[in-house]
């Protein structure tokens, strides 16, 4: 550490002394950063979600703020900072481009308390959480394999992360397991909201033949683009998007804060909050399937709903092998099931996916 | 009835009121809109233009201006040349970026060396990277006579390209878990732009800004450079009889601005931002063409009109966290900003008159 770091961190803590903290009488304040408005309609509009959640279930004893549409970089720890001298005792980062802001922060303010979501870097102060999201894709391939007649379904990705590869690769591997033709093309948007280059990946995909349109972008213009297109099916993302069902929306996944907000909020309020790292599934109920529309044929219907208890008891992994890596080499054996630190960075593709991951 | 009349020349009073008054309008107006909201307008003026600089916290925000400005008033200083000399450079975005890429890259080359020739040679890549890019459009347009405000602007979404490319290949993070992103540069002590006087907010690249203010200044009002420039723009006949060379102007104007923005990518990358993203870039090449305007072209104008941009930045986000306001009202708020400085600007170079009528 460099003097002039020390000197930054004591001028801060000189102001924090000034400032407001937050003792025992006022209301606990928690803070939100969203990466997106939170009427993107997906992933901050949940998030907004179980904002509004704590709001309800605490009433008067906690008071929640919120900054929408934050960059990643210098601005995202501006807004932190910001929250943090305004005297929130509880920030969540919702997105993982605020990772080393918000550790930034978070070692300027011990006495906050942050919480990242989908990062891995932690500390005294900083817990870091995320659904497991794949699930949702397992499920969301076993419909979409038996639904496409093209045998193409289409992927709108966003970036090629960890949590988005493995999105592709357990919705491909649970397509292939019904429908042994199937074909996945994928658009690469490097963008998670932008719905003129989500509704231009999806008429191109649909261009190119799928009739099934999965995205991991938080807009709902690939919906209206299968709209339009007419015979084309979707699945809600972040959020149900039930107003494009029955068709072509006939399912989705949902991702629901609130239980996690409303326990990490308490935690704080009780005094006894602790940095942890939580990764919770359909079990916990942090990831729901948006209800299966009449546009799904019934036995399809049944199957996915048995799938979905089976992941929800735990009882299967939706990685579970024999799976091969892309390259033909092993990477699962019969039987066995993926560990969560080869999940957590997982930079590969499953054995029949083609193309490469942007390198 | 209300008649416009064309001036003889532009009213020199009116050039330097017209920022003030769009400033007076845009408050007004923005309190009316504030006030449909059903917020106290008084009070969200203060905050969005008082709160940063007197508040109780002011004491963080004012370098926040300082930080959030500076990228501003270097792209904007740098474009103002080509602007008055007729030379449109819209790709500022894009020289940002790949100013950014390459300081970035010569200070990662070196990691873990420490040594204090690093961040220099990183200043000086910084630089020559923005200027490379926008030779492209400038050698074109001399050369094959393209329109270089579509190759610039073009260039942009190239750049945007390489960017993610970089983020996830060749300066990907080794340690990063195969998460996309390069090493944090603000930790890498030969390598970070850090702060001159702890908690100033001034870093080297807010110290580079106000340079260049004071460099362009003199420029363009005391050296025959200056005069060239504002010749080419207002009569390039007489700029050719007076012996400009209207190529090598094109050249040097591009050359000036795209060294800037590329100065302006390569602090921000090792100091605010402190790493290559694939997000990396926010906008600060095209916001910078509203301050080079707001600014009337000129170095002083434009650095109040960067500070001034800033200040709707930061306020704006207290706003929102603490009055609730969403996004979309500030980003109204800026609009209004640059609407009513051109609504205004018509005084500058016409007069209202009441026209009699004559019997």
């Amino acid at each position: 550490m460099t003097m002039k770091t020390l000197l930054a961190g004591a001028t801060l803590a000189l102001g924090l002394a000034t400032g407001a903290t937050a003792d025992g009488h006022e209301p606990t304040t928690v803070g939100f950063v969203y990466v997106g408005p939170i009427g993107d309609g997906g992933w901050t509009y949940e998030h907004n979600k179980g904002r509004l959640a704590v709001e309800e279930h605490f009433g008067d004893a906690v008071e929640t703020v919120f900054v929408e549409s934050v960059p990643e970089g210098a601005d995202a720890e501006r807004v932190m900072t910001q929250m943090a001298l305004q005297g929130a005792d509880l920030i969540f980062t919702t997105s993982f481009g605020y990772m080393d802001q918000t550790i930034a922060v978070a070692e300027k303010f011990p006495d906050v308390k942050f919480e990242h979501a989908t990062g891995y870097k932690r500390a005294d102060n900083v817990s870091t959480y995320s659904a497991r999201f794949y699930e949702g894709r397992a499920v969301q391939g076993h419909i979409a394999g038996q639904m496409t007649e093209s045998n193409i379904i289409g992927y709108i990705a966003s970036f090629p992360i960890p949590e988005v590869i493995r999105g592709i690769n357990a919705a491909f591997i649970h397509a292939q397991e019904v429908n042994p033709d199937v074909e996945f093309k994928i658009i690469w948007a490097y963008t998670w909201f932008d719905p003129a280059k989500e509704a231009e990946a999806a008429s191109v995909l649909i261009e190119q033949g799928a009739d099934v349109i999965l995205q991991h972008t938080d807009s709902t213009a690939p919906q209206a683009a299968a709209q339009a297109a007419g015979n084309v099916v979707t699945f809600g993302q972040a959020s149900d998007m039930a107003e494009f069902g029955p068709f072509p929306r006939v399912s989705s996944i949902i991702d629901d804060w609130a239980p996690y907000y409303i326990a990490r909020t308490q935690a704080v309020i009780d005094g006894t909050w602790e940095s942890t790292d939580t990764w919770d599934g359909i079990g916990p109920g942090m990831v729901a399937i948006g209800e299966i529309s009449d546009a799904v044929p019934a036995e399809i219907k049944a199957s996915a709903e048995a799938l979905i208890e089976r992941l929800r008891t735990g009882e299967y992994h939706a990685f579970t092998g024999p799976i091969n890596k892309q390259d033909g080499s092993v990477w699962l054996a019969d039987g066995e099931v993926a560990d969560d630190g080869t999940l957590a960075g997982m930079n590969f593709y499953v054995e029949g996916l083609t193309g490469d991951i942007p390198q | 009835m209300i008649m416009l009349e064309k001036r003889p020349q532009p009213s020199r009073g009116w050039t330097f009121a017209t920022p003030v008054v769009a400033v007076v309008l845009t408050m007004f107006f923005g309190g009316l809109l504030f006030a449909a909201l059903g917020q106290d307008p008084l009070v969200t003026i203060r905050t969005i233009f008082l709160d940063p600089l007197f508040s109780e916290f002011a004491w963080f925000y004012r370098p926040q201006l300082l930080i959030k400005g500076a990228p501003l008033v270097l792209i904007a200083i740098g474009l103002s040349f080509g602007f008055r000399a007729g030379i449109w450079n819209i790709g500022a975005e894009g020289q940002y970026i790949v100013g950014a890429i390459c300081g970035a890259a010569v200070g990662l080359a070196f990691y873990p060396m420490e040594s204090f020739i690093i961040f220099p040679l990183m200043v000086i890549a910084g630089a020559s990277g923005g200027l490379l890019w926008a030779m492209i459009p400038g050698l074109l347009r001399v050369r094959f006579g393209t329109n270089e405000i579509l190759v610039s602007l073009m260039l942009v979404y190239v750049a945007e390209q390489l960017l993610a490319s970089m983020a996830l290949g060749a300066l990907r993070n080794p340690d990063g878990m195969g998460f996309p992103g390069s090493r944090n540069l603000s930790q890498y002590e030969s390598a970070a732009n850090l702060e001159i006087i702890a908690g100033s907010g001034m870093h080297w690249g807010v110290l580079t800004a106000f340079l260049a203010v004071i460099v362009a200044y003199v420029a363009l009002s005391r050296h025959i450079f200056g005069f060239n420039v504002r010749l080419s723009g207002q009569s390039p006949r007489a700029a050719r009889f007076a012996g400009v060379n209207p190529g090598l102007l094109v050249l040097i104007c591009m050359a000036i601005s795209g060294a800037l923005a590329g100065l302006a990518g390569l602090f921000e990358v090792a100091g605010p931002a402190g790493q290559i993203s694939i997000d990396f870039n926010v906008g600060y090449g095209f916001t910078a063409i509203i301050v080079a305007f707001l600014g009337r072209l000129h170095p002083v104008g434009i650095l109040l009109a960067g500070g001034l941009m800033a200040l709707t930045y930061i306020g704006g986000e207290i706003a929102q966290s603490n009055l609730g306001l969403p996004i979309a009202a500030i980003q109204i708020l800026q609009g209004m900003l640059l609407f009513f400085l051109l609504a205004v600007d018509v005084l500058t170079n016409y007069r209202i008159t009441w026209a009699r009528k004559i019997a």
